[in-house]
């Protein structure tokens, strides 16, 4: 799979929320896009990650 | 032979820009040809735009559009003018991004937030010891007219929120994402990138502390997504919004609308 342009090994099927708790993300601050589609929060528990998947997660820091 | 003069398409036996000058004007008036002002003489062609301005004289408010819309660069300027933005959160980043693209002229702005002009602001947010107290959408909205009287501006003083997002930005071209804490932003791109497709947003990440310039930059991570900054440096204890690096950022974010309102979608 490939996340934020560089090659990862799925060691076993995932769901995007299991992937992204496992990477320590806060889903309270990210977006993420699947497969150059912006992928709902509500959703992120029913997706099933895939080899051929391609992820971009933006990680949002505070200042404005 | 046809040239716009001061706004207005004028027939004139002139050859040069400072024989317009010369039929119209006085020989201290500036010249601006086609959006660049002169110094030397330059020859004209067919259907150029030339503006002269006396110096040191408050213009007419017919006339003063046109001596605006000199220093515009002419094509660019009807496609900038045509803009819809909005600018979610008007701080540090929303504040002076309003500000800017009043400048350039975009035709038409939303400004939303819900807060007042406080003194902490002040260190990098575009208002004055006068507006302390105001809504920021008030006191900016006064600024922009100072500014620039010639563009539409409405305001919306509320907090955006999931539920209010489609109907606040809805037929508007392009989102400038200008809050604070990473929650809002985060809250503000998946739900407009979901609930309208056909709006493009430039958002903001890491721009606090005084490192580099150079390391704050545009990128397009995503469909319909332009994301502004260093990426990295959060606003926290001991290491503050300033306003040079700050405003960078909404300068980055600027320049962006500006691409985008012209068609150039590469960063």
């Amino acid at each position: 799979m490939k996340v934020n342009g560089k090659l990862i090994v799925l060691e076993e099927k995932q769901s995007l929320s299991d992937f992204l708790q496992a990477n320590r993300y806060d889903i309270r601050i990210i977006a993420v896009e699947r497969n150059g589609e912006i992928v709902p929060k509500s959703t992120y528990k029913d997706i099933m990650l895939t080899d051929e998947d391609t992820l971009e997660i933006v990680n949002f820091v505070g200042g404005g | 032979m046809n040239l716009c003069v001061n706004g207005q398409n004028k027939e004139l036996d002139c050859q040069t820009a400072f024989e317009v000058r010369k039929q119209i004007g006085n020989p201290t008036d500036i010249v601006i040809l086609n959006g660049f002002q002169i110094d030397e003489d330059c020859p004209v062609t067919q259907n150029d735009t030339v503006n002269i301005i006396p110096k040191g004289i408050m213009p007419k408010r017919e006339d003063l559009e046109s001596m605006m819309m000199a220093r515009h660069t002419p094509h660019v300027h009807e496609k900038v003018k045509k803009g819809r933005v909005a600018i979610a959160g008007l701080g540090g980043l929303g504040s002076n991004i309003a500000v800017m693209l009043a400048r350039i002229g975009v035709g038409q702005l939303l400004l939303v937030d819900f807060d007042m002009v406080e003194p902490s602001n002040l260190n990098r947010q575009s208002y004055s010891i006068i507006h302390l107290g105001m809504p920021k959408t008030a006191a900016l909205k006064k600024q922009i007219e100072e500014i620039n009287p010639f563009i539409k501006v409405k305001v919306q003083t509320i907090r955006v929120t999931e539920k209010n997002i489609r109907e606040l930005f809805s037929g508007y071209d392009i989102i400038c994402e200008a809050f604070d804490k990473p929650e809002a932003k985060s809250m503000l791109v998946n739900t407009a990138l979901t609930q309208l497709p056909e709006t493009k947003i430039v958002a903001a990440s890491g721009m606090a502390g005084f490192d580099s310039s150079n390391r704050i930059k545009t990128v397009n991570p995503m469909k319909n997504l332009y994301l502004c900054g260093d990426l990295e440096t959060g606003a926290g204890v001991g290491r503050g919004l300033m306003a040079p690096r700050v405003q960078i950022c909404a300068g980055h974010q600027a320049n962006m609308v500006l691409r985008l309102l012209i068609g150039m979608e590469e960063v």
